[in-house]
């Protein structure tokens, strides 16, 4: 074992520490690109399924040439990894063929800056179906990202929908202004139900309460004027609206452990009838059009736009509208092949949406006769009629502010911050960002 | 094979490519976090040089505080309990229950084993009370308490937080301490019983003076461990209710990844760093004390 084998060991020193290097500069060199250039990729928030499901149906329908020559691949992520995932992706140059944008605004418009968007506009234009988009889904998204960037896969507006059944037993009018609807929650809560479902947990359904109180007394400019330092969240103006949602809490009308109710619960208590009101996008129609989660019936729920601030500037007819989480497409990742599958969605999507999903998409329909349920059809008349809109509370602002209103929501409603800290903590994020 | 070991230049080709390989996955970058401490920006835009802004930045962040507050608290209370009750274990395993004790040590064992998002949500359930009560509510309930909203305050989501994070892991330090504690020399032990030793009188004489260094050892484990903690928070409350449960740890990854902010998140990271350092520093010093006084 000694001295006669010494030599070849020595012998065979080299040529392991070749071997070692060679295998760890592969190791180094290895997993690239998680984009992907042989696939349609699609990154989207995990809770997205009317985007997956409709595109996956398109894969196999009026798309399938598309698919064919570039397959769709769907990769999903919670919506919480979403912003550090496109921006690790981003600065890799890995972003897939087509992205869900940040829940924040800023992030997409960072990608924009940063160049990784694909100028939509000039694209479809060139792929001669710019026509297929909704003129006024065009305009919310430049009105949100300052361009075109990003495809109207959901065309959205908010608001209460409520249980027509449970509001008639208990003799509740449709309210018509913000005292009305805490009189009709506290109705509903002596019914015994939930007077309104919310997610503590993902924050926002509860935040969107206190923009459209703020939207309803101070006026439709009202976070605008907040994004440009004309005003801060911590004027009394402002607080006012988060103490009016910090109240509904108090008074338990989201029910108890409000932060820990997810989306899918939140849902599942309004469709199962033990929630009277629900504030939701219309994006929600897809759950609501689905016999298998609606208990309540499709016929039983109506809408009703936030009501109104007694003696505020708003008014109800001012409805917030939204392109859902909108999805990028990646000016890296764009090629003949992407550019085949953009114009078949353009063409296809919003029929496939409606007929589909019940739902409704920034895309024309086209001249294709799409049977469409009763309560879609009411929204859609709603749409129609909506000529302004407002936006939702973190729409203007950036990451950190937006995680931070989120976060707090659920402490707001359940007493453990007050509503002078809640909006102390986003204008500080606020401050910072500037 | 001596002569092999012996020649440096084996040595080196021999220990090169372990040494290489651990230079660049942590060397490498440890110093390039250290780096970007003196940055701002992200992977998007690039990094703009901001020379100690960072650094006044943390000092006058209240969030920081917060942080640092809730990680030392955190890191005493689990290392208190999963080390103690991991060494009360241990003693029952040598003492009381001896040669039978496998079955319970695997039992007690176990749940380290699961994934650290499974005992999450497993203690989701346990504490629920939307949409529907957990057990611990439920039995509450049964002795005419009402349901309490575990997760939903800062307080009570801290002692559920450390209830699962002392029951995950007590016994592995119960089975690490064991380990220590069968070293103890039986015929030491017998001696004390002759000299008329018993119960506490023996463990805390004999028995915690002779497994001091296997003690300390768990110890500087344990403290180093949670002072990191960062997926059972995720998994459990993902920092919250607001950020009443969040660690330098996962206020330094959404600093990094959800706000961009590489720069900033990299000088909470050599926050983490030194504090860890200054208490393992001090942990070492005091045991070298503590082990040579009991050599002695």
């Amino acid at each position: 074992m000694d001295a006669p084998s010494l030599p070849r060991a020595r012998r065979l020193i080299p040529v392991a520490a070749s071997v070692s290097v060679i295998a760890l500069l592969a190791a180094c060199a290895g997993g690239s690109s998680t984009g992907g250039d042989n696939t349609f990729g699609l990154l989207v928030n995990d809770d997205n399924q009317i985007v997956q499901d409709a595109l996956t149906s398109l894969s196999a329908g009026a798309c399938t040439e598309a698919n064919e020559a570039l397959p769709l691949e769907i990769e999903t992520v919670p919506q919480s990894g979403l912003d550090q995932q496109l921006q690790l992706l981003g600065g890799q140059d890995a972003l897939p063929a087509q992205f869900a944008a940040s829940g924040s605004p800023a992030v997409t418009k960072d990608l924009d800056e940063a160049g990784h968007t694909l100028d939509l506009e000039a694209t479809l234009t060139e792929l001669g179906v710019i026509d297929d988009i909704e003129p006024a889904a065009l305009s919310t998204i430049e009105n949100l990202y300052g361009g075109f960037i990003v495809l109207p896969y959901q065309f959205n507006i908010e608001g209460v929908w409520y249980n027509k059944q449970l509001f008639a037993d208990n003799g509740i009018e449709v309210p018509q202004t913000w005292d009305e609807l805490t009189e009709a929650a506290a109705l509903l809560q002596e019914a015994g139900v939930t007077p309104l479902s919310a997610s503590g947990e993902q924050g926002w359904p509860i935040t969107r309460l206190i923009s459209g109180y703020v939207y309803r007394s101070l006026g439709p400019d009202a976070l605008e004027k907040v994004a440009d330092g004309g005003a801060k969240l911590t004027d009394p103006e402002y607080v006012e609206a988060a103490q009016a949602v910090a109240d509904l809490g108090a008074s338990g009308y989201f029910g108890q452990g409000v932060g820990s109710i997810d989306y899918d619960t939140a849902v599942s208590q309004f469709l199962t009838g033990s929630a009277g009101m629900f504030y939701m996008g219309s994006w929600a129609l897809g759950a609501f059009n689905d016999p298998a989660q609606n208990q309540i019936g499709a016929e039983n729920i109506g809408f009703f736009p936030l009501p109104e601030v007694a003696g505020g500037a708003g008014s109800a007819d001012q409805v917030p509208a939204n392109v859902g989480l909108p999805i990028a497409v990646s000016a890296e990742a764009y090629t003949d092949e992407t550019g085949a599958w953009l114009s078949c969605i353009a063409e296809n999507y919003g029929a496939t949406s409606l007929g589909d999903q019940g739902t409704i998409s920034g895309f024309t329909v086209g001249d294709e006769a799409v049977e469409v349920p009763a309560l879609t059809q009411s929204v859609q008349d709603t749409i129609a009629a909506t000529t302004e809109t407002t936006l939702w509370f973190e729409a203007l602002f950036g990451a950190k502010a937006t995680t931070t209103s989120q976060q707090n929501a659920a402490p707001l409603v359940s007493g453990s911050i007050s509503a002078e800290d809640f909006m102390a903590m986003v204008q500080a994020d606020l401050d910072a960002d500037k | 094979m001596h002569n092999v070991l012996g020649d440096r230049r084996a040595v080196i080709i021999l220990l090169g490519p372990a040494l290489a390989v651990y230079t660049l996955v942590m060397l490498v970058p440890v110093l390039w976090s250290l780096g970007l401490t003196f940055f701002e920006g992200n992977a998007l835009f690039g990094f703009d040089a901001v020379g100690f802004e960072n650094f006044t930045t943390l000092w006058n962040d209240p969030r920081i505080l917060d942080s640092l507050w809730f990680t030392v608290r955190y890191a005493v209370v689990i290392t208190i309990g999963q080390v103690l009750l991991g060494y009360l274990l241990a003693l029952l395993y040598v003492f009381a229950l001896r040669k039978a004790s496998s079955l319970i040590r695997t039992l007690v064992f176990f749940p380290i084993v699961l994934p650290t998002v499974a005992v999450g949500l497993l203690f989701q359930q346990l504490f629920a009370i939307a949409p529907q009560n957990g057990l611990v509510n439920e039995l509450l309930n049964l002795v005419g308490i009402a349901s309490v909203d575990w997760l939903g305050s800062a307080d009570t989501a801290f002692w559920v937080l450390a209830a699962m994070d002392i029951w995950r892991s007590m016994g592995f330090y119960a089975v690490l301490l064991y380990a220590g504690l069968v070293e103890i020399p039986d015929d030491i032990i017998a001696a004390a019983r002759l000299d008329g030793a018993t119960g506490w009188q023996m463990v805390w004489r004999i028995v915690v003076p002779l497994s001091m260094p296997v003690l300390l050892a768990a110890l500087i484990f344990s403290i180093n461990g949670t002072l990191k903690v960062f997926d059972s928070i995720v998994a459990l409350t993902n920092g919250g209710p607001g950020d009443a449960t969040t660690p330098l740890t996962l206020y330094m990854f959404r600093t990094s990844f959800s706000y961009g902010e590489y720069g900033y998140g990299s000088t909470i990271a050599l926050l983490l760093t030194v504090l860890s350092l200054g208490v393992t520093l001090l942990i070492f010093r005091s045991s070298r004390r503590d082990v040579s006084g009991t050599d002695r």
